[in-house]
């Protein structure tokens, strides 16, 4: 092992998060805390991350091309999970 | 030219926005949209037509035809050319495959201009867990590009680019949703516009200064990481925070943030949006040079300027079928209208259409409409 890797603030926080991890693994599965059955309101319209996306496409589209910047604004999904 | 930057991971996004939630398929639907970009002496319009349809139990398929009618008398156009006008067409095929928890989607783009041509194929894997709370993405996406010049047919140049992106959506209560997304971007080829200049001072010249072809890096690789998060309010309405923090290999780094407000009535959804975007130049821009070829690389394209933008957006959507029963196989059909009021302040960038004599010329500003009219259908 190389101390030096262990010595950086970073390192040690990625240590502390996979041993939270194998510990809450230990402990059985996650329960999910928002139940399929509270979910109605994540299942409305209003709430999907990308309801209309041939619009933002497109307006993705015009600031890239107007703007220096790109990327990172990913397509995820949104809405219940609960179709 | 400007506008075909980036082309290559748009439409990655318009097939990701199906595949990203992982333990469903998207929904059937089909788009059509009308797109007006008017500012700063370019006018873009055009169809934009999207179709998905669900084959089988765990297969779905959508196709996108999109196009571009450029009439552009520019800055950068009135300055050192002459107007034109031009064409983009770009079309799409993706198909997202569910299994289990487990979303795989393939996609290949094309865009062809008079004198560029850009192949894309993407590839992304959605994985539903902890209950479906989480949702979690990879995505690639390898871009070919062929680089023309109308001033000369023999030109052609080849640009290569690969986007990398992880996401990550998370529902953190009943009321609350996040999206984390990190993308790193690497280009290698052919980067600048054949087309554009920059200008050296000159005193021995009229204006006090002359043009020289702009030469960029031939790599360039960027990072960019967005969070969102969407509230639902005690009463029907939802709002939406996001922030991403942008940096490349040029040293142009950004912060964009938005918020927005949704607020159904009856039928009708209205949406208001007021977005912001600050960034630094690159580090080969500059307005003007000291002398011919005073540094290795050198760009005037005023994207790469130091710059602030904002925009506000309205939108209405008057949902037309809908209800349990529908309208023969329509489910549910909306039309949407919504006007952006774009404006970017050029912090570097001056403007040379005003006739000021060198050095006195004023920084640029543009201001920008942007309008959409789409129906969209629910089957």
């Amino acid at each position: 092992m190389n101390s030096k890797i262990f010595s950086s603030q970073g390192s040690r926080i990625i240590v502390a998060l996979l041993l939270l991890g194998g510990l809450s693994a230990c402990s059985g599965p996650i329960e999910p805390w928002v139940k399929p059955y509270e979910r109605d309101r994540l299942a409305d319209p209003i709430m999907l991350m990308d309801g209309d996306p041939v619009s933002s496409a497109y307006i993705q589209h015009v600031y890239e091309a107007r703007e220096g910047a790109r990327g990172g604004e990913g397509g995820a999904g949104g809405g219940c999970g609960c179709n | 030219m400007t506008l075909r930057r980036g082309i290559a991971i748009l439409f990655l996004a318009l097939f990701a926005s199906g595949g990203a939630h992982a333990g469903v398929l998207p929904e059937d639907r089909a788009d059509i949209l009308y797109h007006l970009y008017s500012g700063g002496g370019v006018d873009i319009d055009g169809p934009s037509v999207l179709v998905r349809k669900q084959v089988g139990p765990s297969t779905s398929f959508v196709a996108n035809y999109y196009i571009d009618m450029i009439s552009s008398a520019s800055i950068d156009v009135i300055t050192t050319a002459s107007p034109y006008n031009e064409e983009r067409k770009q079309w799409s095929l993706g198909m997202d495959y569910l299994r289990g928890n487990t979303t795989m989607s393939i996609g290949y783009t094309s865009s062809v201009e008079s004198d560029f041509d850009a192949k894309t194929y993407s590839f992304s894997v959605s994985q539903d867990m902890f209950g479906d709370l989480t949702t979690i993405t990879l995505s690639y996406a390898l871009g070919d590009d062929i680089v023309g010049s109308s001033l000369d047919p023999t030109f052609e140049r080849e640009n290569d680019r690969q986007a990398y992106g992880v996401g990550v959506t998370q529902i953190l209560s009943r009321n609350m949703i996040a999206a984390l997304n990190f993308e790193v971007i690497t280009d290698e080829g052919f980067l600048n516009n054949p087309y554009r200049s920059v200008r050296y001072e000159d005193p021995g010249t009229a204006l006090g200064y002359s043009y020289e072809p702009e030469l960029y890096p031939n790599t360039r690789t960027s990072s960019a990481l967005g969070l969102r998060l969407k509230y639902y309010l005690p009463y029907r309405a939802a709002i939406e925070g996001e922030y991403r923090y942008f940096e490349d290999t040029w040293d142009i780094k950004s912060d964009t943030a938005s918020i927005t407000y949704i607020h159904p009535i009856g039928p009708w959804t209205f949406t208001a949006k007021y977005r912001y975007h600050d960034q630094t130049g690159a580090a080969f821009f500059k307005d003007i040079f000291s002398r011919p070829e005073e540094t290795n690389f050198r760009g005037r394209d005023k994207e790469l300027s130091p710059l602030t933008s904002s925009t506000f957006k309205l939108a209405a959507a008057y949902e037309f079928i809908g209800g349990a029963e529908g309208w023969k196989f329509i489910d549910k059909a909306s039309v949407n209208a919504s006007i952006d009021f774009l404006h970017i302040d050029y912090h570097e960038f001056k403007d040379l259409s005003t006739g000021a004599a060198y050095p006195d010329e004023p920084l640029y500003e543009l201001d920008a409409a942007i309008f959409q009219l789409f129906f969209s259908f629910w089957y």
